[in-house]
């Protein structure tokens, strides 16, 4: 005779009112936020970080003091120039911060762990992308506004122009940290080794835009122009530029920028399938990272 | 030299997606060089520029980059050196087993291709191709030295080592002349000016003192790396 019996030991579900999608969602970004400037872990995770993004602000910095100073008239950078110009630092912050966003994750095997609770699969690729890009436009943007509080401070002339022009170059920042965000993140998704994931992404970064330079040059050496500007679709700081110059009336920062306003909607187009088709080259690989 | 160290170096670089990301570099500035003889546009001055912009100051830096940091940076990163470092070997033996690996690999990825892409672009006009083959050669031995002592000296080598690289080299180096001279592309570069009468190459430090600063660089990243690793602290992984 057996003697089993089941015990109630008085476990209760929980009815009371969830968080919701949105608190999940926020709490994600949160998190990968703080992750890509090492908040919240060792210092020797915020050493690099703040390191890119004090050297990001010093040209800035420079530049409100050089106007004080020597009382120019124009800002020694223009606004839509800044994230250009200082590309290769942009570059390295996205090279080593994407991997430990996304990489980490999937090498300590930690995915199966966020997909045991209601976590949308979307929303954690979601949260890591809108992260990452809020990190790099913070990077951009951070100067920027910098340099035109220094052209109020100093009160410039042609307040009204700068405005606009600032506000520009925000928006170009912004369309800048969505590509740069949506490149790194699935470049470093498949490369879960982080040295080799920094390599991954500043590989893409540093071959397109040396490839697509090196052809520039040629093109215009043979005086076609046009073919030059085409070619900086092919790599993303110039990108980001045809858009500026021919969207938001921006002057040119790069070699060559592709002609009228067809190269502008056309450069804006590829923006949008980079930062798009993004979402679901991730989504499909944290979905199956998750379950193996 | 130990032959279980490399062999075990080895599968963990050209392992999977790895070897693909290191063929993929060599494999661009090829497919570079095949076009432009495709249509035409080159002549020595435009060879020796991309030879020089593609090969030797972009290539290079970022192939001895991933071979030099790759070959011990992740084992120190997640505590996998410990198995290697408890081992009756000398650390001098295992730092030069790892950085032959990495020079082997830098000569597989880097130097065979540029000469196949000088090859390609000249073909032996002025012995460019055979200059900048041996301009990749020292300068990758030194680069390679330098990036593996700065991956047991730093868990951020990779994003150091852009750094000097990018900054220090690429941008600094057109602003600043002095940043200039004190750089290991212009120590390579000498070394190709000195083999070579195309005009388009140049170089601002004169060629006794280039090898000998390269010679200092790549000796003193050995000792630098096999000092380090006798004292290494081994941390678990984060």
């Amino acid at each position: 005779m057996t003697t089993s019996m089941i015990h109630d030991i008085g476990y209760r579900r929980y009815e009371g009112r969830r968080l919701g999608r949105a608190y999940v969602l926020r709490s994600m970004y949160v998190h990968n936020l703080r992750a890509a400037f090492g908040l919240g872990r060792p210092a020797r995770a915020k050493v690099m970080p703040f390191l890119l993004a004090a050297i990001m602000l010093l040209p800035a910095v420079g530049a409100v003091a050089a106007v004080g100073l020597a009382d120019l008239t124009d800002p020694p950078i223009r606004y839509s120039q800044y994230a250009v110009s200082l590309q290769v630092i942009i570059a390295i912050f996205l090279a080593t911060q994407a991997p430990v966003l996304v990489s980490r994750d999937l090498r300590h095997r930690v995915v199966p762990l966020y997909f045991s609770r209601p976590v949308d699969h979307l929303d954690f690729v979601l949260a890591k992308l809108g992260a990452l890009a809020t990190a790099l436009f913070g990077m951009m943007a951070v100067p920027v506004t910098v340099m035109y509080i220094g052209s109020l401070v100093n009160k410039m002339p042609h307040a009204s122009r700068h405005l606009a022009e600032y506000l520009a170059a925000l928006a170009g920042c912004a369309l800048l940290a969505l590509v740069l965000a949506a490149i790194g993140t699935v470049v470093a998704a498949f490369t879960p080794r982080r040295g080799f994931g920094v390599a991954a992404v500043v590989a893409v970064y540093l071959l397109s835009a040396t490839f697509v330079l090196i052809l520039q040059g040629l093109a215009e050496l043979r005086t076609q122009f046009a073919l030059a500007g085409w070619m900086g679709l092919f790599t993303p700081f110039n990108l980001v530029d045809i858009v500026q110059v021919r969207l938001l009336g921006a002057e040119q920062s790069s070699a060559a920028v592709a002609p009228g306003p067809v190269g502008g909607l056309v450069a804006l187009l590829l923006c949008a399938v980079l930062v798009v088709g993004s979402v679901p080259v991730l989504y499909q690989r944290f979905r199956k990272a998750g379950l193996s | 030299m130990n032959a279980t160290i490399a062999s075990i170096t080895f599968r963990a670089m050209l392992g999977r997606r790895r070897a693909l990301l290191l063929l993929v570099l060599p494999f661009l500035l090829l497919a570079l060089a095949i076009g432009l003889r495709a249509a035409d546009v080159a002549d020595l001055d435009v060879s020796a520029g991309v030879l020089q912009r593609f090969g030797l100051a972009t290539l290079l830096p970022l192939l001895a980059l991933i071979a030099g940091t790759g070959v011990i940076g992740p084992e120190i990163d997640d505590g996998q050196i410990m198995y290697v470092l408890t081992k009756p070997i000398p650390r001098r033996v295992i730092v030069l087993t790892k950085l032959a690996v990495a020079i082997v690999l830098v000569v597989a990825f880097g130097v065979v291709p540029t000469l196949l892409a000088g090859l390609v672009l000249t073909g032996t006009t002025a012995q460019v191709a055979a200059a900048f083959t041996a301009g990749v050669l020292v300068g990758g031995i030194a680069y390679t030295s330098l990036f593996v002592a700065l991956a047991v000296l730093s868990r951020n080598a990779v994003t150091i080592g852009l750094l000097y690289a990018l900054v220090w080299e690429a941008l600094l180096g057109s602003v600043a002349p002095g940043a200039r001279s004190a750089s290991v592309q212009q120590w390579a570069m000498s070394v190709t000016d000195a083999l070579t009468d195309a005009s388009a190459v140049t170089s601002t430090v004169r060629l006794p003192v280039a090898l000998a600063l390269l010679a200092a660089v790549a000796v003193a990243g050995c000792v630098l790396a096999v000092a380090r690793l006798r004292t290494l602290p081994v941390a678990g992984a984060e």
